[in-house]
């Protein structure tokens, strides 16, 4: 029970404690006038709503399509259609992030809008590919024996292929936050805010306080939703 | 029972149907094995009788009821299914695996766990201690039985096995196959078998249907099918040294009767009444049991020279190995041979003395078949 606390509410509140002290700092002693300026609470509360924003827009639209997508290709009748997909996303992971953002500005513009759709895009690439590789893993054996049982094919999918799949999906999901974290914060060169916002400000006054604020809280966020994600997936996997 | 008329399975992309024109009946509570080499069609034709597979051509019924015409889920969760593999759910425990089909059938709480229980006892495993572990902590025989648990969970009366001791070493093997057929005893299931060990199809099946190249070539009891092979080819597959072979058929508690060995002795009896015993024994020893009749040890000859006691329980040595009742001949002579005696000590489930068996006593069943 203290275990369960400690590690599903005191690790996460200390991290955001962490969080809370950095902005409160930094908002409390500029070095000078610019970085007063830069960094005042609505400023980071407008990124941090932003970045967020971003990331779980992003993140829960790629999660419910690329498992879905990832079922639907790990079928047997759209098995070899799969694999196609299989490769073409891994190539489209070898793209860099800030190429996709530079790509989709070329295509859609600038915005909010625009940058959660690239990031949506980039995301679901990781999960896909895992839910994907986790299901079609599955021993055959396994579902032979599930189906001669009399299990249909929409029980052996829920009760046996997803569970045994759920650790290689759930690190999909692991790998996609991580990335997406990482890719939110150059949605700022396309209009899309976000402490990335934060950074390039600090760039273009060379004040490093500010450079360091919003990178530190980039960071700080990339941190407590792959915790988040690992205790689900902790949870999940009890064999 | 399980009845296959003209049944044909050609896979896409092959030339030669997978199974030709196979006409086969089960009888109520027969194990019926499939026998044949690899590629012979036997595990194809297992499959299409719970719609793994679906026949090219043919009819396939269960009690008259055309398969071919039922909801294949319906069907399936009916008949028990083993696999080589097993296919354990590795991420349920082994009792949520024994759980599949009662808990696919919605039955009430209450009463899948004490058919959960039943199951595991049945099978030889204690429900308190591996209940709640995962397969992973499971030895390959302890797996098999799961397996075997599972499939008979929801009381199905027809049960299909696919090489379901394959997996397994020879001494766990040689034991999963008395305890099933001992099961099998007790539940008189309709069973489709399917092995490429012909020793084994001996040893389990009610009858025998050997298959070559997707055809039935003979369909018999394990003894005629030893007294009677049809070709040739029936003949190499059951080899040469059919009457040893014989020795599977029969189980030790079925001469056990006609040997007439002299009474074990008991723990406290003395010196000279055990000489006496010694000297009446064709084995010049004699088999010691306790109250119970628990099989405690054995006395040789040469034991009472050695040593100076009063009663049995001083000269009393352990005995090398002992088998039980409802193995069989075969059985008998693989511990004899292992164990260098001309002897075995015959035992029941729970360790009572029932008798002994020497190999004079199988050259006598051999010759007499002859």
């Amino acid at each position: 029970m203290l275990r369960k606390l400690w590690k599903w509410v005191i690790i996460p509140l200390l991290l955001i404690v962490i969080g809370v002290v950095i902005v409160v700092y930094a908002v409390n002693n500029p070095t000078d006038s610019l970085v007063a300026r830069a960094l005042t609470y609505s400023n980071i509360f407008k990124a941090l709503r932003e970045h967020l924003g971003l990331m779980l827009v992003s993140m829960f639209g790629a999660i419910i399509v690329g498992v879905l997508a990832g079922i639907l290709l790990s079928r047997p009748k759209l098995y070899y259609i799969g694999r196609g997909v299989e490769n073409v996303v891994n190539v489209g992971q070898t793209i860099p992030s800030l190429a996709i953002l530079a790509l989709f500005f070329t295509i859609l513009g600038l915005g909010f809008r625009v940058a959660v759709f690239a990031l949506f895009l980039y995301s679901i690439l990781p999960i896909l590919r895992n839910t994907f590789a986790g299901l079609t893993s599955v021993d055959a054996s396994i579902i032979e024996s599930a189906r001669g049982m009399g299990l249909s094919p929409r029980r052996v999918l829920t009760r046996i292929e997803l569970p045994i799949a759920y650790p290689i999906i759930i690190a999909g999901i692991r790998t996609a936050v991580v990335i997406n974290v990482g890719a939110a914060t150059l949605a700022t060169f396309i209009g899309g805010g976000g402490f990335g916002d934060l950074i390039v400000t600090g760039l273009a006054v060379r004040r490093d306080m500010v450079i360091f604020t919003g990178a530190g809280l980039a960071a700080l966020t990339a941190i407590i939703l792959d915790y988040v994600v690992g205790q689900v997936e902790e949870h999940l996997v009890r064999w | 029972m399980i009845k296959l008329e003209n049944v044909t399975k050609k896979f896409p992309g092959m030339s030669i149907p997978a199974v030709k024109d196979l006409n086969l009946e089960v009888k109520e509570g027969d194990v019926c094995i499939l026998v044949g080499p690899s590629g012979c069609g036997k595990t194809t034709t297992m499959k299409m009788i719970n719609r793994i597979y679906e026949p090219t051509s043919g009819e396939i019924y269960i009690n008259g009821q055309n398969t071919l015409e039922m909801d294949p889920i319906k069907l399936r969760l009916d008949i028990g299914y083993v696999i080589q593999e097993i296919g354990l759910f590795p991420h349920m425990t082994i009792a949520e695996n024994v759980a599949t089909v009662p808990m696919e059938k919605k039955w009430p709480k209450d009463k899948i766990n004490k058919k959960v229980d039943e199951m595991m006892t049945l099978v030889g495993l204690n429900p308190e201690e591996h209940k709640n572990r995962y397969p992973s902590a499971l030895s390959g025989g302890q797996r098999q039985r799961v397996g075997v648990a599972r499939a008979m969970a929801s009381d199905p009366p027809i049960m299909l096995m696919d090489e379901p001791f394959g997996a397994v070493d020879p001494i766990t093997r040689a034991r999963l196959q008395n305890e099933f057929l001992r099961i099998q005893e007790r539940v008189g299931k309709t069973i489709v078998f399917v092995t490429h060990d012909i020793d084994e199809a001996i040893k389990m099946g009610d009858a025998i249907a050997v298959m070559r190249e997707g055809q039935l070539i003979q369909h018999a009891t394990p003894s005629d099918l030893l007294s009677a092979p049809a070709n040739e080819f029936v003949e190499n597959l059951v080899g040469r040294n059919r009457s040893i072979k014989r020795l599977h058929l029969i189980r030790i508690r079925e001469i056990l009767d006609s040997v007439n060995r002299i009474d074990p002795a008991t723990v406290d009896m003395s010196v000279d009444d055990i000489k006496k015993r010694i000297d009446e024994s064709d084995i010049r020893s004699v088999m010691v049991v306790d109250r119970d009749n628990k099989l405690k040890g054995i006395i040789g000859v040469n034991d009472l020279k050695k040593k100076a006691g009063e009663v049995a329980s001083d000269y009393v040595q352990d005995v090398s190995d002992s088998i039980t009742d409802d193995a069989t001949l075969n059985d008998a002579l693989s511990v004899m041979l292992e164990c260098g005696e001309g002897y075995v000590a015959v035992v029941n489930e729970d360790d009572q003395y029932q008798g002994t068996i020497t190999l004079g006593d199988l050259l006598h069943v051999v010759k007499e078949d002859d």
